[in-house]
């Protein structure tokens, strides 16, 4: 163990500028999960997926990958309204079981992976943006700008959603149908309208993280199988359906995620998400920020 | 005085911020017929997910049959000789009629006897003998109800919790289950019902425990109870 | 617990299996060529799988996402044993057959007194988890694997890829005779009721959290069985073949395919799936393969979940009498 001041403080900063990331890559799925009761397991590979594609968008174009990223956002948006009517035909409609519907994104998670690994072989994929080699030092605390600048937009990001939820008309719409689909209805609202609004944007959201997920580090067509137990262990711990909990889960997993690989080594980091997960599924199912059962 | 079976003192439970229940306290001697009545949402399925054990987190404390049901398990009650039917009968679907009703048999008294003919036995009593290679979903709304009886009578129970089991029924079909809760209670089961229909409650009931808003507001005899004006009020309107 | 599984059960079931494997044994030297016990392996490498995962997923209906973890852990027990004790590979097939046991016992114990859905999700985790310890385990050989030197010969059998198929034979034999116990045993209703009504099997007297680990605890045993013979069947064995995302998805595809509700879908599921894959795989490719079967998986999720015995027993509109 290493305990060195200097690398315990550099570890927390990069632990805060991933755990940003972490929380707008679970901010789509706080949205479908926590908001909407679908359990998407394909989320993080979407993310993958678009990963991959501003990747192959960047090297093709030299445009910048969050950039990139925010022109695709709105394709992959649509096909996640295209995947919500599927599930909800087949499904959600049905007054099936989650388990089932759970089956059904797993199914898609994996397809995900292999038609990856079809069109792009087994190698990995990273995108160099124009500030990718570049840090932003105080003092001896350095913070890598390919790290920072995705965080900062996550941040971002993370700040027009909230507003979006509670300043919009669908925003609240979307905040409402959680609650209660009975008084949406009776107000005149299509609640599957504004579910489909909502999912398509949590896969919007899946795709801009995408774009900051390959500038950060690099990724493989396997790489959404660790970011599902991340993922759900963030928004579990934040509590389903808290934005805000969300955030600070994030933040907070990607400190403890970042010091448990600085001083025991980075073998350990899925093992964290995984007892954290069973952690507050267990003690504290609701989260830190949750509505109580 | 015989020792009082049920014994449920100052139960409380909250969910969130909302009060289900407030000190509702309740006992029932062996063999009694009770009566509990209220208006929706007044925590009569919350006090009996307590007695149960569906509900594990609350005030108060529940002995039944001389044991303390703190933190037991739904089936360690059921052991102990609980019952209790759901308000939307959930038979298992994918077992027969005689299946659902050999489940209790198997886990409860498997040293009893072959569990197919106490099932069918049980299930002529309640009336469901020729229905017994049905499933579930061929059954009518009453066979449901009468289904849910007889496997919660599987159980051998010395206290049934009877959660609305008439509700949505015809007026013969409301008498054709009374009269299996009487002959129930004939057996020695002592039955707590939970209804809204009040003639099957008059009709069944030796005391009467009413529940508005989470608080208990009487508990006596029946005719008593249904003399009381502040009853009538709470539960009829001005 | 009574039921219809006493000695007459065991004594006809174990005939019908050694009589199987006789004439599975026969049929496949007929063949003349060593492909067949290539793919008699690996059919009956998924048969065993699916039998195991369907023990929890289809008679219990808590659905497992890391099968591949008890597979893998059975394949590494192997490696471990076999380098340190030189255990012949029978024995290793009855360690993996505890590792796996023991990975389900805890895992269980601590997962499924969460709702259906939560225990799902944090069995997500759990290959990725698992593969990220073997990795870091050098002994086992880390991220670059361990090679297992097979035996020149082996008395009784012609070759040893022979004796690899039928032993596979036996293990998956050995589940079904496990899952048929089941059925048929009061543990069998037990799970049907928990699967159907969690709630009302508990209010009734169905112990529900001990059958849960109970069933967690077999599967898992069954699937750390299924995997064991692995290294000997490659020679070789390193992470990402052993905890390949493919084996997670066909435990579940091929009950779904076949049918949940016994022991014969998933049978039926790997004898089906596994037969299209390994053509995919000689035609095609292996990614294709892939492709394939997370297709094939989706359309069965959303189309017909209760499988071709469903199917064909809706369209006959009789009933299975269990």
């Amino acid at each position: 163990m290493n305990f060195d001041p200097i690398l315990i403080v550099n570890a927390c900063a990069s632990g805060l500028l991933l755990g940003a990331f972490y929380a707008m890559a679970a901010a789509g799925l706080s949205v479908s999960f926590g908001l909407l009761d679908i359990v998407n397991i394909a989320h993080p590979a979407l993310m993958v997926a678009a990963a991959f594609v501003v990747a192959a968008l960047t090297e093709a174009t030299a445009l910048d990958p969050l950039l990139a990223s925010l022109i695709i956002a709105p394709l992959f948006a649509l096909f996640g309204a295209g995947l919500y009517r599927v599930y909800h035909f087949f499904f959600e409609s049905r007054g099936e079981g989650s388990i089932r519907g759970l089956a059904f994104f797993f199914g898609l998670m994996f397809l995900i992976e292999v038609s990856l690994l079809v069109l792009w072989g087994a190698d990995q994929q990273f995108a160099e943006a124009r500030y990718s080699s570049g840090v932003f030092s105080i003092g001896k605390v350095d913070f890598p700008l390919r790290m920072l600048v995705p965080a900062i937009c996550a941040l971002a990001v993370f700040a027009a959603l909230s507003a979006f939820l509670k300043m919009t008309f669908v925003g609240r719409a979307i905040s409402a149908v959680a609650q209660d689909r009975e008084a949406l209805r009776l107000m005149g609202i299509d609640p599957v309208r504004i579910k489909t609004i909502a999912f398509a944007l949590s896969v919007g959201l899946a795709a801009l993280a995408g774009g900051a997920l390959i500038v950060i580090q690099p990724v493989d067509s396997s790489s959404a199988q660790i970011f599902v137990g991340r993922l759900f262990a963030i928004v579990i711990m934040g509590g389903l359906g808290s934005l805000p909990g969300t955030l600070i889960a994030g933040l907070l997993f990607g400190v403890i995620e970042d010091l448990t690989a600085t001083l025991l080594g980075p073998s350990w980091s899925p093992a964290i998400a995984f007892g954290l997960l069973l952690g507050f599924l267990a003690l504290r199912p609701r989260g830190l920020f949750g509505a109580p059962a | 005085m015989t020792a009082l079976l049920l014994q449920a003192e100052n139960i409380g439970k909250r969910f969130g911020g909302f009060v289900a229940l407030d000190g509702v306290s309740l006992s029932v001697a062996p063999g009694e017929r009770v009566g509990l009545i209220g208006p929706n949402g007044s925590g009569k399925s919350t006090f009996v997910n307590c007695v149960s054990g569906a509900l594990t987190r609350h005030d108060g404390a529940i002995a039944f049959a001389g044991h303390n049901l703190a933190g037991l398990a739904p089936h360690r009650r059921a052991r102990l000789g609980l019952a209790r039917t759901f308000q939307l009968p959930r038979a298992f679907a994918s077992l027969t009629v005689l299946e659902n009703v050999e489940v209790p048999f198997r886990f409860l008294d498997a040293k009893g006897g072959p569990t197919p003919g106490r099932s069918q036995d049980q299930l002529e009593r309640v009336g469901l003998k020729d229905k017994a290679r049905l499933m579930p979903r061929d059954l009518t709304q009453v066979d449901l109800r009468r289904l849910e009886l007889a496997r919660a009578l599987a159980c051998r129970p010395k206290l049934l919790i009877a959660d609305e089991a008439m509700a949505g029924l015809s007026n013969a079909e409301v008498d054709d289950i009374l009269a299996l809760l009487f002959r129930a209670n004939a057996d020695g089961v002592a039955v707590v019902m939970i209804e809204h229909i009040m003639r099957a409650v008059t009709t069944f009931a030796e005391r009467l425990v009413v529940l508005v808003a989470g608080r208990k507001l009487a508990d006596g005899p029946t005719p008593e109870v249904l003399r009381m004006k502040h009853v009538e009020t709470a539960y009829l309107g001005e | 617990m009574n039921g219809a599984t006493g000695f007459a059960f065991w004594r006809n079931g174990l005939a019908l299996a050694l009589g199987a494997l006789i004439a599975t044994a026969l049929a496949l030297r007929a063949v003349h060529n060593d492909y067949a016990f290539y793919l008699g392996y690996i059919v009956f490498q998924y048969a065993a799988l699916a039998i195991a995962w369907n023990i929890l997923g289809g008679y219990a209906g808590f659905v497992n996402f890391g099968a591949g973890a008890f597979f893998a852990a059975g394949a590494y027990t192997t490696v471990a044993l076999n380098k340190a004790l030189a255990l012949p590979l029978p024995l290793c097939v009855l360690a993996g057959g505890f590792t796996g046991a023991a990975l389900g016992l805890i895992m269980g114990s601590l997962t499924l007194r969460l709702r259906g859905v939560y225990f799902a999700i944090s069995t997500l985790s759990l290959s990725v988890v698992l593969q990220t310890l073997v990795v870091n385990w050098t002994y086992v050989g880390g991220s670059s694997g361990a090679y297992i030197v097979r035996p020149k010969a082996i008395p009784l059998f012609a070759s040893y890829t022979e004796f690899l198929c039928l032993l596979m034979f036996a293990i998956a034999a050995t589940a079904a005779l496990v899952a048929a116990a089941i059925e048929r045993s009061s543990i069998g209703m037990g799970l049907a009721a928990i699967r159907d009504d969690e709630t009302a099997a508990a209010a009734v007297g169905v112990p529900t959290l001990r059958l849960k680990v109970l069933a967690a605890t077999t599967s898992g045993a069954i699937m750390g069985m299924a995997g064991a013979p692995l290294p000997f069947y490659n020679s070789y064995l390193n992470p990402d073949s052993a905890f390949a995302i493919g084996y997670t998805v066909n435990a579940m595809a091929m009950p779904l395919v076949g049918g949940t509700q016994t022991w014969l879908g998933p049978v039926i599921g790997a004898a089906l799936l596994g037969s299209i894959q390994q053509l995919a795989v000689a035609f095609i490719s292996s990614s294709a393969s892939l492709v394939l079967i997370g297709l094939v998986f989706m359309g069965f999720v959303a189309l017909a979940p209760q499988g071709l015995i469903g199917l064909l027993r809706s369209s006959r509109a009789t009933r299975v009498s269990r």
